[in-house]
């Protein structure tokens, strides 16, 4: 687990993490609607061999000074035939959308993309989104936390609702499905229930991979039972290094192989060829924002400087990868994938080329057994 | 499986006369002296899960990979189409409880394959079925706005009702809505859309770095109160290319038809027969009129079926053989089940029709298809004397005259004849071409009578446009805040 390649995902987001990034001289804030703008991206992150690029989304604005963005999912979408590898994360939201509608559209991203989905399930936390659809209050962080648990899971089931070998083609018998292989999953949950089957045959990749944040101990605990890929918020290697080991706990508590979690920590970069150009063009943006800089672990200075960090974690079994969230884009992901995934690459820790073309097979994750297949 | 009395993209009555017949002197000539020209406008519908699509035929490919879909939205805009259309289910069909096996089924989220279309495809429209029950606002506002941009101005919207309360079992709300209200939330549910997508205006993407503004001050501010939403705050999309996605509407009842007149740029038909169409057609462009729209803002366009033959014999065979393809044996019988409410495995279907009445209890043991009712005993009257009429149709035969026919049967210039007589004529604006086959059922209608009605100047031979609304020659929509809200329903 701590040799071979460490796991790196980039997170596309608007003009990059930072405020102000948007105001940057690198920044392309007349593009951010525009798909040419998200096909560039992409690419260049497939160019640098990354296991996925991760699409941050929501139902509210995502900024006070920028508050335009598009639908993840469908961005996922335009982006899957212009890519052939990398994988695709965006968020669905869980507390406003229906999961029936989810499990089929991220089902459909998995089609689409001949196997490379992968789903970032969220909760809608603010009183601004709960008026958007002015069917609920908003609710408490735990009810939130409960309720998107119910939500992966009842998706899950929905997604092993088709068996693989489903569609039968019996000609003979005049029949195009077989039933025995599809299955209600009659789920009863405190917020919502669920028939089923799902409309959608099951995706290529059996479940598409799903990636949760840990931001507390309700978070670990459904990122343990649930997700595949567990985002995680560590002010450093030791803080990480223990919240895998709880999730590990967790998820041999409940039945899982351990092995098949990837914990990968988040890191928001500015790089530049020296340090000292590093922080200054952080000053630049830190001066131009107004509002506060967001928390979380961050990273200013040279691609060199960022690979000795990013193998200190890896080598020491902290993690099994990273998100890099670029400061500014396009630019912070082109000095990823021009200047750091070169140097990890060197010292093997990056791959030299893909060599599966499913998300799973880029983290290493079998498929999936169907739990209601018989046999 | 054919469905009785559903939206079918053919209505030809068994003993009217069929202007469509290549056995038939057409007594429509096209492009006779005194009427102008009018352009035909086409869609393509991707087959997949219907009892129009025929699985068994070895050349019929997969209903959900995506290269199916590639293929036929290729070929719709090589033959440059207006657009390309999905429909959506939201629960499998059942039949006596069970899941129904006979037919084609499972299909992908409709807006997320046409995201995923928009990045091979540079022209055609593309168009997604999403109902109006089942969604809020907010959220499919956002995709269909959000699917504009990802096109760059090529984004449509089929708005549909789900009433019953067992499709509902797949969403949190149950069957939460009595199927007289659907219509008025569907209204609602545009308008509060449509207040949406007229947030930002044209201009409001200011991204002016320097001056540290990206967005005019309120962008994307909105407020939309009804009896079935309450909704207020900020949209997050900014206006799209087209100013707002083209609006496409299906429903048949006068219910539905005063919805579309009043909010649709296209009503996707189940008129595709002659004389129906010219009723039809006529129909809504009055009731449009009395909208106070012109009626060139709402194109009429049925589905409609072809079959292409080097001869017309050799349409008609092929017509019959594709026929006996949509309706197999079983088929026929869970056909007729659905009229007799009762199990009819026992009868042979090359036998007659049974000599026992349907039950007539009200209830169906067919769910998750569109029904428009129908008197079960009258129906079983009548094809019992279609059945004498013809001289002794077997069970099978009578469900294939009933379910199967196809609009326009014949050779590549006599489809092109009737098509341009339809809409010269007044029967519609257009076609939405219904393939039989997934993926490759569009090929010969694109190849062979694409080119006779460009030809006759009749089809666009080149795209003039880059956006659907240019396609469909609809106006651009009225500036942001200015959009009527009071509905007649």
């Amino acid at each position: 687990m701590t040799t071979g390649h460490l796991h790196l995902g980039v997170a596309l987001d608007g003009a990059g993490r930072h405020p102000a990034a948007w105001r940057s001289p690198h920044a392309r804030p007349a593009e951010l609607f525009d798909p040419r703008y998200w096909v560039e991206l992409a690419r260049t992150a497939e160019r640098g061999l990354l296991d996925f690029v991760r699409l941050d989304d929501s139902l509210g604005s995502p900024s006070t000074r920028i508050p335009g963005r598009l639908d993840a999912v469908s961005v996922a979408a335009r982006l899957a035939p212009a890519t052939g590898s990398i994988g695709l994360i965006p968020t669905a939201t869980t507390t406003h959308t229906e999961p029936f509608h989810v499990s089929t559209s991220i089902a459909t991203l998995d089609h689409v993309s001949r196997g490379r989905a992968g789903w970032w399930p969220q909760p809608s936390r603010t009183a601004a989104e709960a008026r958007h659809f002015g069917r609920k209050p908003v609710a408490s962080a735990g009810e939130l936390s409960d309720e998107q648990a119910e939500f992966v899971d009842v998706v899950g089931r929905l997604w092993d609702s088709w068996e693989d070998d489903a569609i039968i083609r019996d000609v003979a018998t005049s029949r195009f499905l077989d039933r025995k292989k599809l299955h209600y999953v009659d789920f009863e949950g405190t917020y919502f229930d669920v028939r089923g089957p799902s409309i959608t045959p099951r995706p290529p990749q059996g479940r598409p991979v799903i990636a949760i944040t840990v931001d507390g101990p309700d978070t670990l605990e459904i990122a343990a039972r649930f997700a595949d890929v567990l985002f995680v918020d560590a002010s450093g290697p030791d803080e990480a290094r223990r919240l895998r080991e709880r999730a590990h706990a967790i998820a041999e508590g409940n039945g899982r192989d351990p092995g098949e979690l990837r914990v990968l920590a988040e890191i928001t970069v500015y790089l530049a060829a020296t340090d000292s150009d590093a922080r200054r063009e952080r000053g630049l943006l830190d001066a131009r924002s107004d509002v506060p800089v967001p928390n979380g672990l961050s990273f200013t200075g040279t691609p060199e400087a960022l690979a000795d960090r990013l193998a200190g974690w890896y080598v020491g079994g902290a993690v099994d990868g990273f998100t890099l969230i670029p400061g500014v884009l396009p630019y912070d992901l082109d000095r990823i994938v021009e200047d750091l995934v070169p140097i990890l690459r060197e010292r093997g820790l990056a791959r030299a080329a893909y060599t599966a073309d499913t998300l799973r097979g880029h983290l290493g994750l079998p498929l999936p057994a169907n739990r209601y297949a018989r046999t | 499986m054919p469905q009785p009395n559903s939206p079918r993209p053919n209505n030809s009555q068994p003993n009217s006369p069929q202007p469509n017949s290549p056995h038939t002197k057409s007594p429509y000539r096209p492009r006779s002296p005194g009427h102008p020209t009018r352009r035909i406008h086409l869609a393509a519908h991707f087959p997949g899960v219907n009892s129009t699509t025929v699985w068994s035929d070895p050349r019929s490919g997969s209903q959900i990979d995506f290269d199916s879909f590639e293929h036929l939205a290729r070929t719709a805009e090589r033959g440059r189409f207006d657009f390309f259309f999905l429909a959506e289910g939201q629960r499998l069909r059942e039949h006596h409880g069970r899941i129904f096996e006979l037919d084609v089924a499972g299909r992908p989220d409709a807006l997320t394959v046409l995201a995923a279309l928009a990045a091979i495809t540079d022209r055609i429209g593309l168009a997604a079925t999403a109902t109006a029950t089942y969604n809020e606002p907010y959220e499919l506002a956002r995709k269909i706005a959000s699917l504009d941009h990802l096109s760059a101005g090529r984004a449509a919207w089929n708005v549909v009702t789900s009433p019953d309360a067992w499709t509902g079992e797949n969403f949190r709300r149950g069957g939460f809505l009595p199927r007289e209200e659907r219509y008025e939330r569907a209204i609602e549910f545009v308008e509060a859309a449509r207040t949406l997508w007229d947030s930002w205006a044209p201009d409001a993407h200011v991204a002016d770095a320097e001056g540290g503004v990206f967005a005019a001050p309120g962008a994307g501010r909105f407020d939309y109160h009804g009896r079935h939403f309450a909704i207020d705050g900020r949209f997050t999309v900014p206006r799209g290319p087209q100013g707002r996605p083209v609006l496409i509407q299906a429903g048949d009842s006068t219910d539905g038809r005063e919805f579309g007149a009043a909010h649709a740029d296209v009503i996707f038909s189940r008129h595709g027969e002659y004389e129906a169409g010219r009723a039809f057609y006529a129909d809504m462009k009055g009731r449009a009129a009395r909208h106070g729209r012109s009626p060139d803002e709402l194109k009429i366009l049925p589905a409609v079926t072809a079959v292409i033959g080097a001869t017309a014999e050799q349409a008609q065979e092929k017509a019959a053989w594709i026929r006996r393809q949509q309706v197999s044996p079983q088929n026929a019988i869970q056909f007729l089940e659905q009229v007799w409410g009762r199990d009819l495995s026992d009868l042979d279907p090359d036998g007659p029709l049974p000599d026992f009445d349907p039950i007539t209890d009200g209830t169906s043991i067919a769910r998750g298809r569109v029904r428009t009712g129908g008197d079960p005993l009258e129906l079983a009257r009548s094809w019992r004397e279609l059945a004498a009429a013809k001289g002794g149709l077997s069970l099978r035969e009578v469900v294939i005259e009933v379910a199967a026919r196809q609009t326009f049967i014949g050779t590549a210039e006599h489809v092109a004849d009737r098509m341009e007589v339809h809409v010269r004529d007044g029967a519609s604006d257009g076609f939405i071409l219904v393939p039989h086959l997934t993926p490759t059922g569009l090929d010969e209608f694109v190849d062979q009578v694409v080119p006779i009605l460009q030809e006759r100047g009749v089809f666009r031979s080149e795209y003039e446009g880059t956006t659907l609304r240019e396609h469909l020659h609809l106006p651009a929509p009225r500036p942001a805040g200015t959009h009527r809200t009071d509905v007649a329903v």
